[in-house]
């Protein structure tokens, strides 16, 4: 089952094209985001948002970058990212809890967590494909929550595990209120979430990112360029995971809580309608897709109980009437 | 909870880094009113499990508000409920507290019946010093080792239901139990509290954990009647709850032994067909009263607002609201620290206590201490709602034990 | 001991039994339409609803029958006016779309019949256990365990010797050779995927039965089913039968040592599998991939 020759969304655009203009517009794109971002205490609150709901929304388009890197970039169908999101949100709170109460040492845990498990499992799975690999991937994320959820000692089971809190930030000049001014958080979590998108752009325009779009684009090809497509897939899945327990340990800091519900099927599914809605080919696609849905369920979710009713059209109209996803469209509008 | 909404579409280039999109759906600044009103915040699982619970004491709340209106508000302005969804998740829980706070500036929050969420919402309300009421969350912890002086609770802890259906249970069966229970921080309390009074009393008990989602109980069933106990405690909540009951009866078990727990709400009892409508439990509040002359009236009046039977969630979402109400009038004020120091040993009036003894937050641990009522649950004798016959009622005071065994320290901020 | 052992055997193979049900229809629409329906969970609430609804105008019996073949059009409605959309793209939109209606379809039971448990009243001659000794099986029991082997019966001799039956065999291993000798595989995926959702309305009218109805009653069955799926084989329906009942025999089994740990056994017995033998118990080599 390849599904590259099925696939409908327009050809690579974005940072992965070389051709000048296209990149003229993604360097214009992400001054514009990086300017927005820069500036959300600024805006957020005149368009009746809240400081919170913006770190947030970087933490969900965190995870649904680092999804993408593997969705969009890669090519394969991963539907159990909750799993490494909630690992590296254990992660964090279990250090912080039992270890030290230091903000990089716990998101060092909690990346270390999520990453590894995921390599590991990676290595089951690189020969599925398609709906399959979805499937198993699902699966396995359903075992950690259900490790989370019945191992109450450790975990503190169904009630989430609680009793942490993260804690400032020492320099060797000065110590920063990450722990008490949400502000200066949201500032936090902006630093790290650029210094992991650099990381990926980074990755993408190396050899390594050509290869998983090579492969993305034609399996069976790269296979006969003799490509290891298991060990570059494989590879893919374990940056991925990487990347998304980063912002599962974000998360954790983020709500000063774990728990089981972050690494529940429901969030995977939110996670890769994040990716899909901004559009997956484009790289910061995800970012836009996780600020539309988190603003939107916030948003929908205070003015009626039916909100998943709304959440389900959003994904029924995703998936029918806007599959290359936001940036997809407006992408394709502007290369014309 | 209507609001107007203005759609603010940026220049094209704004749209296509899309935050901008952030607009959409997005209430604008809402205008200053000539009255400012009190606006109090409600999160709760509107959605997911505990839904049922949820919207009673939605439900109930909100009639408070309409009544405390009508009679001219909170120090003189108008009450606003606004009521957010947690979906049974923790981080949806403790976002939806922080818009209510740092968006909507509400001046209190209330909730939430998953005492997870609401323990992490502690953590909100506390940081931002804003005045907290758990009306329905009861895991021992809130108003016990990790207390907050901004957080008062209406329900009962574990520790209190347990000890006040203990005796009756003893009493009425023997001492030999078997436990039932879910393997999560509400089950593990409730089934300590409830050992530790049995051992009191000379009892003797096996026990067996079940994920809190169960759904067949025949394996652990087999157990219990191996085990020939007295009586068989059915802690699970919720759906499991009433499939425990179920298959209890279904195995014709309930000839060999009694049946009892903590709780079985009035919300869970109606969902069980006739059979399963058995055992003794404790409600945590009542609406059939005869006794108590405001009881009377007070249903009559919520049936008439709601068509409904007023359950024990309706009681805690009206006292919530009336205790704001009370402690903002007694504070003159609504500033967290004030209104918390308000709170301590208010009593509440009759026609909110709507219970035969006094009910009271105590200040040592900001438990409300309210009466326990302890019964029989049977099928709808004269009305369908007529499902529970009181046989004792135990004073919260009594069932609680002094707050030194509660292992809360009140801090007060300086 | 032993009695408690073979207690527990028996009622992982009725647990099992619902989640042969529910494997089953999935594997169904997965071998043919390589579509994964995370909304199954929710059809087979809406299965268990509509029996709720009927019971009362035309018994439980005419309930058992109507409800399945309401829940079997309805599922032949999406087919047609969704989802067959998706077929051609990525399987990527095929999950999410069915994600989706699985949000709408709970909420809008939700919406119906209201976030209360409902209780569903069956016959009192099968409420009642068999006997003092087997007090722990009520012939409802027994009553679901046969209707599952009828369906499961059925299912398998309606794919060996009906038209469309063979059709669905054959174009779960060659679509394209079925196409071309003139089969209308739009069609074919229709009738598949309403097969597939007929089985889960029955799943969902025996499941109210025993446990009641509630918005959310299909959601714990949904992932064991993959499970099934998996630990049987995938494109093998035998295997689904078998991974089933594997899993259900595991869990039950598992109650009685830890009873905490009945849900994450399966979750493990697939990551054995999946080390062990990839390919599942009777899965061919290569379908998976």
């Amino acid at each position: 089952m390849t599904s590259t020759t099925t696939d409908v969304a327009p050809p690579p655009t974005g940072s992965t094209t070389a051709s000048a203009a296209g990149s003229i517009q993604s360097w214009m794109t992400t001054a514009v985001v990086l300017v927005l971002l820069a500036t959300v205490p600024l805006w957020v609150p005149l368009i009746g948002g809240y400081t919170a709901l913006a770190s947030r929304v970087l933490i969900m388009g965190l995870a649904a970058m680092s999804f993408n890197l593997l969705l969009g970039f890669t090519g394969v169908m991963s539907f159990g990212h909750a799993a490494y999101f909630g690992l590296g949100a254990y992660g964090a709170g279990l250090t912080l809890k039992y270890l030290a109460p230091s903000t990089p040492l716990a998101i060092l845990d909690g990346v270390l967590l999520g990453g590894i498990a995921g390599t590991l499992f990676g290595l089951l799975i690189v020969k599925r494909r398609g709906v399959y690999f979805a499937m198993v991937t699902v699966a396995f994320a359903q075992l950690a929550f259900y490790i989370a959820y019945s191992w109450d000692s450790l975990t503190g089971g169904y009630d989430g595990l609680r009793g942490f809190a993260r804690a400032n930030l020492h320099l060797w000049f000065t110590t920063i209120d990450i722990a008490n001014n949400g502000t200066t958080f949201y500032y936090f979590v902006l630093a790290v979430f650029l210094l992991a998108v650099g990381l990926q752009a980074q990755l993408l325009a190396s050899p390594f990112g050509h290869t998983l779009v090579a492969i993305r684009e034609n399996e069976r090809r790269a296979r006969f360029l003799g490509i290891p497509i298991e060990r570059h897939i494989w590879l893919s899945f374990s940056v991925s995971c990487f990347f998304t327990a980063l912002a599962g340990a974000l998360y954790a800091l983020l709500n000063n809580f774990a728990d089981p519900m972050g690494l529940h099927y429901t969030l995977s599914g939110t996670i890769v309608i994040m990716a899909v809605m901004g559009g997956m080919r484009a790289f910061w696609g995800p970012l836009v897709g996780a600020a539309l849905f988190v603003v939107l369920q916030d948003s929908i979710s205070s003015l009626t109980v039916n909100w998943m009713s709304f959440v389900g059209i959003i994904f029924v109209a995703v998936v029918l009437f806007f599959p290359q996803g936001l940036l997809g469209v407006l992408q394709r509008r502007g290369g014309k | 909870m209507s609001r107007n909404h203005s759609y603010k579409w940026g220049r094209r280039e704004l749209l296509k880094s899309g935050v901008a999109l952030a607009a959409i759906g997005m209430p604008s600044i809402i205008s200053a009113r000539a009255e400012t009103p009190v606006r109090i915040g409600m999160v709760d699982p509107l959605t997911g499990i505990l839904s049922a619970l949820a919207a009673s004491e939605v439900e109930g709340a909100k009639y408070a508000v309409a009544r405390v209106n009508k009679k001219g508000g909170i120090l003189g302005r108008p009450v606003e409920l606004l009521v957010e969804d947690s979906a049974n998740d923790v981080g949806t829980g403790v976002q939806k507290t922080r818009k209510l706070i740092q968006r909507d500036k509400v001046d209190v929050i209330l909730g939430d019946v998953n005492s997870g969420i609401a323990y992490a919402m502690m953590g909100v309300t506390n940081e931002l010093k804003v005045f907290h009421i758990v009306p329905g969350g009861h895991t021992d912890p809130i108003t016990g080792t990790d207390c907050k002086w901004n957080v008062f609770r209406i329900c009962n802890t574990t520790a209190m239901d347990a000890s006040a259906v203990t005796g009756e249970l003893v009493k009425r069966f023997g001492k030999k139990f078997f436990f039932i229970t879910p393997d999560y921080a509400y089950g593990h309390t409730l089934q300590a509290n409830f050992i530790k009074k049995l051992k009191s009393l000379g009892g003797e008990y096996q026990a067996e954990m079940l994920p809190i989602n169960t759904s067949d109980f025949s394996a652990s069933l087999i157990k219990a009647k191996a085990y020939k106990p007295n009586v068989l405690l059915n802690n699970m909540g919720g759906l499991a709850q009433i499939n425990c009951m179920k298959q209890f009866t279904q195995f014709g078990m309930q000839k060999q032994m009694g049946l009892g727990g903590a709780l079985f709400e009035l919300e869970s009892v109606r969902a069980v067909p006739a059979e399963a409508q058995t055992g003794t439990w404790a409600m945590e509040w009542w609406w059939d009263q005869p006794k108590v002359p405001a009881v009377g009236a007070f249903v009559a009046d919520f049936k008439k607002a709601t068509g409904k039977t007023p359950t024990a969630r309706h009681w805690f979402g009206l006292v919530a609201i009336e205790t704001v109400r009370l402690a903002a009038e007694r504070a003159k004020s609504l500033a967290g620290p004030k209104m918390s120091m308000a709170m301590e040993g208010l009593e509440l009036p009759p026609e909110i206590s709507l219970s035969p003894n006094k009910a009271f937050y105590r200040a040592g641990d900001h438990e409300l201490m309210a009466d326990i009522f302890v019964g029989d649950v049977h099928p709808p004798k004269r009305s369908p709602d007529d499902v529970f016959t009181v046989t004792s009622v135990v004073t919260g005071e009594k069932a609680a034990g002094p707050v030194s065994e509660t292992g809360c320290k009140m801090v007060h901020p300086a | 001991m032993l009695q408690v052992i073979l207690f527990n055997v028996t009622n992982g193979l009725i647990i099992g039994a619902f989640y042969v049900l529910m494997a089953l229809g999935l594997s169904l629409i997965l071998n043919l339409s390589n579509v994964i329906n995370f909304a199954h969970g929710n059809f087979l609430a809406l299965g268990g609803y509509i029996a709720f609804v009927l019971t009362p105008i035309i018994g439980f019996w005419g309930a058992l029958i109507i409800a399945p073949f309401a829940t079997a059009m309805f599922g032949f409605a999406i087919e047609r006016l969704m989802i067959r959309r998706v077929y051609a793209r990525d399987p990527v939109y095929s999950l999410l779309l069915t994600f989706g209606f699985a949000y709408i379809l709970q909420d809008v039971c939700r919406f119906i019949w209201g976030p209360n448990g409902l209780p569903m009243t069956i016959p009192d001659s099968l409420a009642a256990p068999l006997s003092q000794t087997l007090f722990f099986i009520t012939w409802y029991r027994i009553f679901m365990v046969t209707i599952v082997c009828i369906a499961v019966a059925g299912l398998f001799a309606f794919l060996r010797f009906t038209r469309i039956g063979i059709r669905i065999r054959a174009g779960t291993l060659d679509l394209e050779t079925v196409s071309v000798l003139g089969v209308n595989v739009g069609m074919l995926r229709s009738m598949n995927f309403a097969v597939g959702s007929f089985l889960a309305g029955l799943a969902g009218v025996l499941a109210a039965g025993q446990i009641g109805l509630n918005p959310n009653m299909g959601d714990e069955l949904l992932m064991p089913s993959f499970i099934a799926i998996i630990v049987g084989g995938v494109g093998s329906l035998t295997g689904t039968l078998l991974g089933g009942l594997m899993i259900g025999v595991a869990s039950a089994l598992t109650t009685i040592f830890w009873p905490s740990a009945s849900e994450a056994v399966i979750y493990l017995i697939m990551l054995v599998v999946l080390v062990v033998r990839p390919r599942g118990l009777m899965g061919q080599e290569g379908l998976m991939t």
